[in-house]
Order: structure tokens, then C-alpha cells, then sequence
């Protein structure tokens, strides 16, 4: 059986923490497109795959490290996130749901194909970055690269919702997503606040993706492993919330990491995907749900 | 114009009518099905390229080193020739089946060879049972392909069961010469059949034969994090990790070793990822260390002048090396040509019968195994795996100890100290 140290779970602890940071970050996009315009945007785990090209063609091509293209590969995501909304979403806005989702859903299936086309099926990495290396101190070890990625997530999380909250641009958004009709009166320009959010949107799965880069294999399918988690996370922090999807994706991070030492690794998914269960059924709006 | 095509016809016609010749009694068709097209097209067209250089041995187009089987050729048949005829299953049963009809009803083969994916291979050897044409599989591992009770059907190469086995013989073979200690085993799986199926097993052997399993994970191999499946390993400390994992999950579970400065004295991996040719190529030097079985690797060509020798003559032929697919299926077509030549005859009960009698020792073969003879069910019993290890970025064979051009680094070193 586990013999549980106390510096065993400390570990667990405290790197369920870090990855739930990410997920947090991955799901602050999903949650703000969804918040404004009400749509699920199924492709969002391929703009974390993209962000994750992003930093491993600008290693592989250029030799710069992830860190030095993040804010590059961060604005090619947003610019990537605009046109789709130019592009594919402003024409199903008011279309049927179900259109909606096969949208997003065929953009998915779009991207994933395009990437394995054009960088093929193989995995890769970015093996040599410059948070390479470990932080040791009292028997705890965290590899630099998770650091790094945690604290990123951190400081991306934290900029979202400063600007949501403390800046006029912000509030303007935050008005469209709560009353569209009302905003336009009130002579903001909708159209241009969807496309912001696509644009942040993207921006923030890409810097996830980069972050991600250095310690999490890159291939055309790995967006689905993060997706699944984002909806869990956006659902337990409540439709909307950049708040709430914040401390969700640090509760469902520990709920895998953590409960899944606990309980059997073999369970982890399950354990998630039962407290999304419990979540729909006892407080559907989340934890700092809106609507 | 007219002109242009009644030559064509007629030059038509004479090739159709030339290959009729060659038709002749002199020449054995043998029908072989490779996944030529579709996702594994390109290691159909490596094992296409060893059987036909198999074939051209065995029809001494090129000469043979001394002591290979397949240089024997076939005397016994008045020096008749063996033509391979291929079909493609494009990694599809169906097709696979349609084929192995083909080759049977229109190509008049006389026994069938393939088909690489143990699925295809099953529907297949269905197909040449009910016509009664003998079928060897080469490179299929699947293990209850041989357990069918089918007469006509012949496996050279040993199956996962035995894979598993030699993980075992392996670990008695250290504890034995080496002095290791490797009493509590983690079996560190992904949850799929591959995994379920090895789990059971590498449970059944370790307690018949006196290890201890101290843990036992089945994780999702699509997983964003395996912080919990390496803390629960720390916890249980084993001395020896068995793990079955495809190439993205091997990777991060590697990249999650470092992280949290987790090594037992011997990770023991089952092919698959670990033995990817991008595995290493991705990690780079974080990849030492790390034991795995193979199927065959190039470098028992320093222990096997044979070895060098064919692999020498492939490279010729065809730029490429040796891989443990493309030597298996090598190997099978010498096994039939060898049959062929005891039978002295084509007849599909006397090839069945000397395919039976087959007794081919290892040393005649360019594969690490103590040779070629079929059981009851048809499944070479001599065969077995190989274990490599990862020693300065390349795999180099390290068991069985005979065959073993490096020693084995036992204990794995903690990440720390490299």
C-alpha cells in the first residue's frame, strides 16, 4: 500500500497546484468567449496546440527560446482569434445552436488535420529552454519549466481579469456580454467586443500552449487532452467568470492530482469528470456563475 | 495513330503471353500481403524490400553468405525459382481477406506470407485455412493467432506472452550474474487491451514466480499530467518499474521522472513508445538508461557476421537498414524456401508437413533467437525477444547475455548524479 509522507503529499499538493494553474489559463478563454456570446467554441484546445507550435517552430527555426516568442505567438494567436470570429463565428451569431457547434466542432477537426498535414503526426519538444533545471528545498522538487508555467499562468490569469474589471475597454466587453441590446445603445460597438474576445480568447489558450511547450509534448491531437479538463473547469467556475475559472482549475487540478494519489491514479478522470457531474447537478451556475 | 495502337495491342498481347511462359513449372509462386498503402505504407514497402531480397537470395541473383538458410536455394526442386507475388491490406481486414482470396484463386500461390498487423493476419489465415494453403506469419505478435487450433497456420515469431516471459528471465539472469536485487516490481501500464492484457500477465508470472508487486497502475495514455501515477510509484519505492506506454505518454512520464527525481533501480519498458524512433530523438540525453525489449536491433551485428553481412546487401539494394519488422519477414521467406526444398515438392500437404518438420538453428538466421520449429499449433518455440538499453543516445543489446554487445548500467543512475 502507499505510505503516505507528509512531504510525499506536500509534493502532490502543491503540483496539483501548478497544473491546475494551466488549466485555469486554458479555460479563461473558453470561459470569456462564452461569457460574451454565448457560444462553446470546440476548437479551443487547438489554439493551445498552436501556441505550442508556435514556440517549438520558433525554437526549432530561429533557435529563440519559448519565452522570448511568447509575446509573438501570443499576438499571432489573438490575430488568429479575430479572423475566425471575422471569418466563421460573425456569420453563425444568430444562427441555430446546433450550427454553432458544428462550427466550432468542424474548425476542430480543421485544425488538428491541418497540423498533422503540415507538421505531420510526430510528437515533439522543446528540450532545451532556458527554465530548464530544478527548484529543490526541503525534500520538495519542482522542475523549472512547471515553475515557470504556473507562475505564467499566474500573471496571464491575473492581467484577464484586471483588464476586465479595472479598464474601460474591459467594462465595455463585460457589458456586451451582460446585456448585448443595452450595449449597443449605450454606442458600444458589439461586433468589435466579440471579435476582442476571440482575440483574448485565443491569446490566452496560445500563451497556455507555450507555456506548456516546455515540458508537455507537442502533437496535432494534443489539444483534446487539455479541451475535456477546460469544460470541467468552466463549468465548476461558473459560465463566464475569468474569477471563477481561476479557482476552479486549481480545485480540478487537485481533484486529479491529489485525489488521483489518493485514490488510484486509474481514477483520475473519473474523479474529474464526477465532480463536473456533482457540479451540474447541485450548482449549475458554478462557483461564481453569472447567468 | 491506328498504327501506334495495333502495336501496343500486339505488344500487349506478347507480354501477357510471356508472362504465361514464365509461368512455367520452374517457377513457385508464393503470394505475400504487406500493408503497401495507407498509414503503415511505409513500413510495408521496408518488408517488401526484404522478402524481395530474400526471394533473390534464395534464387541466388545475389550470392549468399556462407551459412545463411536461405542461401541453400532449392536443389531439391531442380533449382526452380520462387516468384512473390504481393498483395496490399492496406492495414484493412477486409481487404487483407480479399487478397489472401486472390492470391489463392487467381495468382495460384502456393502458400501466403504477411500480413504484418496481427488483425489482418487473423482474417487472412482464415481464408488460406478454409482453401488449406499454408500460411506463415512472420511479424505478427498478437497471441492467440497461434491458439486457434488452425492446421495451415505457422508463426516464426514469438508472440507478447513470451515478450512478457523473457522480462522475467531476464530479472533472474541479473539476479543470478549480476548480484541485482529485484524482489518488488510496479507494473505501470496504460489502460487499454495492450495494457489490461500485460497487466494480468505480468501479474500471473511475478507471483508464480516469487516477485512482489508493490503497485499496480492502469492510467489513460491521453492525460494531461502524471504527477499522481509517479508520487503513488515514489510511495511504493520498487526496485524495478514495468511500463507500457505509447510514445506521448512515455514521454511525459519521463519529462515527470526528472521532475520529481524519481528512479528505481531498473525501468523496464515494453516496446512500443520507448523503443519509437522518435523517443530519443525528443528527449535526448534524458532518455538513458531506460531498459526495453525489442524484437531484433543492428548492433548484434557485431556479435553476428551474418547480420552485417545481409544488412550490408540491403543497404545496397535499397538504402536502408535492417529493423526488427523487415528481419522477421526476411527470416519467413528463407523458412518457406527451406520447406519448399525438404518437401521436394509444391503440394499444399507435403509444404504443410515439412513446414512442420521445420528445424532451422539460430545461428543459420540473422535473428537473435535459439532457431526456428513449430509446435503443435504452429508457433516457433525457439524464438524470443531481446532487451536493449539506451546507453549514450543508442540502443545497444544487452540480453540475452550470448547475444549482448554492452553490458547492462545496473542501477539506473538518479538524475542528480549524470
Amino acid at each position: 500500500m502507499v505510505h503516505l509522507s507528509t512531504e510525499l503529499l506536500l509534493q502532490t499538493l502543491l503540483s496539483g497546484i501548478l497544473i491546475g494553474l494551466i488549466y485555469a489559463l486554458v479555460a479563461v478563454g473558453l470561459t470569456l468567449i462564452f461569457g460574451v456570446m454565448d457560444v462553446v467554441n470546440f476548437a479551443h484546445g487547438e489554439f493551445v496546440m498552436l501556441g505550442m507550435y508556435g514556440a517549438f517552430w520558433g525554437m526549432a527555426l530561429f533557435t529563440l527560446d519559448p519565452l522570448v516568442t511568447l509575446p509573438l505567438t501570443a499576438l499571432l494567436l489573438f490575430g488568429f482569434g479575430v479572423l475566425i470570429y471575422q471569418v466563421v463565428i460573425r456569420r453563425i451569431l444568430t444562427a441555430p445552436m446546433l450550427s454553432q457547434i458544428f462550427a466550432t466542432f468542424g474548425m476542430m477537426i480543421l485544425l488538428r488535420g491541418l497540423a498533422q498535414f503540415l507538421w505531420k503526426p510526430d510528437n515533439r519538444l522543446v528540450s532545451h529552454s532556458l527554465v530548464d533545471g530544478k527548484i529543490a528545498f526541503s525534500g520538495l522538487q519542482f522542475g523549472g519549466p512547471q515553475l515557470m508555467a504556473g507562475g505564467g499562468a499566474i500573471v496571464v490569469t491575473l492581467a484577464v481579469w484586471l483588464f476586465l474589471n479595472r479598464t474601460r475597454l474591459g467594462t465595455a466587453l463585460e457589458a456586451t456580454a451582460i446585456d448585448r441590446e443595452a450595449a449597443t445603445l449605450m454606442g458600444i460597438n458589439t461586433q468589435s467586443m466579440f471579435a476582442l474576445a476571440w482575440g483574448i480568447g485565443a491569446a490566452c489558450a496560445g500563451i497556455a500552449g507555450v507555456l506548456l511547450s516546455t515540458f508537455f509534448p507537442i502533437f496535432p491531437e494534443v489539444g483534446a487532452n487539455f479541451v475535456l479538463i477546460a469544460f470541467v473547469v468552466v463549468v465548476l467556475g461558473g459560465f463566464g467568470s475569468v474569477a471563477g475559472a481561476f479557482w476552479a482549475g486549481i480545485i480540478v487540478g487537485e481533484v486529479e492530482v491529489l485525489g488521483g494519489f489518493l485514490i488510484g491514479p486509474t481514477y483520475k478522470t473519473a474523479l474529474v469528470l464526477t465532480l463536473f457531474l456533482l457540479v451540474l447537478l447541485f450548482k449549475p451556475k458554478g462557483l461564481m456563475g453569472k447567468a | 495513330m491506328q498504327k501506334f495502337i495495333r502495336h501496343l495491342c500486339v505488344s500487349a498481347i506478347s507480354l501477357v503471353m510471356a508472362a504465361g511462359v514464365a509461368r512455367a513449372e520452374d517457377e513457385i509462386r508464393i503470394g505475400v500481403i504487406y500493408p503497401l498503402t495507407g498509414a503503415a505504407a511505409s513500413t510495408g514497402v521496408e518488408l517488401k524490400a526484404a522478402a524481395e531480397l530474400a526471394a533473390a537470395v534464395v534464387n541466388k541473383e545475389i550470392p549468399a553468405p556462407p551459412g545463411l538458410v536461405a542461401g541453400v536455394g532449392l536443389p531439391n526442386l531442380k533449382g526452380a525459382k520462387i516468384k512473390l507475388v504481393f498483395g496490399d491490406h492496406q492495414g484493412n481486414p477486409q481487404v487483407g481477406a480479399t487478397e489472401a482470396e486472390r492470391l489463392i484463386t487467381q495468382e495460384h500461390v502456393v502458400a501466403l506470407l504477411g500480413c504484418y498487423f496481427s488483425n489482418v493476419t487473423a482474417t487472412a489465415s482464415q481464408v488460406a485455412e478454409r482453401y488449406g494453403v499454408p500460411f506463415l506469419n512472420g511479424s505478427s505478435s498478437s497471441t492467440p493467432l497461434s491458439q486457434r487450433g488452425f492446421k495451415w497456420f505457422f508463426r516464426t515469431s514469438p508472440h507478447d506472452d513470451l515478450f512478457v516471459a523473457n522480462f522475467f528471465e531476464f530479472f533472474k539472469d541479473m539476479e543470478k550474474t549480476k548480484g541485482a536485487k529485484l524482489k518488488t516490481l510496479a507494473l505501470f501500464n496504460e489502460n487499454t487491451l495492450w495494457g489490461g492484457e500485460t497487466t494480468k500477465l505480468e501479474t500471473r508470472l511475478a507471483e508464480e514466480q516469487g516477485y512482489t508487486v508493490a503497485e499496480k497502475i492502469l492510467y489513460p495514455a491521453k492525460t494531461t499530467q502524471m504527477t499522481s501515477e509517479v508520487q503513488r510509484l515514489k510511495a511504493a519505492s520498487p526496485e524495478v518499474v514495468m511500463q507500457s506506454s505509447y510514445l506521448g505518454d512515455a514521454i511525459l512520464a519521463m519529462k515527470t521522472y526528472k521532475e520529481l527525481g524519481f528512479t528505481p533501480a531498473m525501468l523496464m519498458a515494453n516496446d512500443a513508445g520507448f523503443s519509437d524512433s522518435e523517443f530519443l530523438k525528443t528527449l535526448g540525453k534524458d532518455g538513458d538508461f531506460i531498459l526495453s525489449r525489442e524484437v531484433w536491433s543492428l548492433d548484434l551485428a557485431e556479435k553476428n557476421p551474418l547480420i552485417r553481412q545481409v544488412n550490408d546487401m540491403m543497404k545496397e539494394r535499397n538504402k536502408i537498414n535492417f529493423t526488427g519488422n523487415s528481419s522477421r519477414e526476411f527470416t519467413a521467406i528463407a523458412v518457406i524456401a527451406d520447406a519448399l526444398n525438404r518437401a521436394g515438392s509444391t503440394a499444399p500437404e507435403a509444404l504443410r508437413k515439412a513446414l512442420s518438420e521445420t528445424d532451422i538453428p539460430g545461428s543459420a538466421t540473422i535473428m537473435p533467437w535459439k532457431g526456428i520449429k513449430f509446435d503443435q499449433t504452429g508457433q516457433n518455440t525457439l524464438g524470443s525477444g531481446i532487451i536493449v538499453q539506451v546507453q549514450n543516445g543508442q540502443y545497444v543489446t544487452v540480453w540475452p547475455f550470448d547475444v549482448a554487445t554492452k553490458d547492462v548500467v545496473y542501477p539506473m543512475p538518479a538524475w542528480d548524479r549524470r
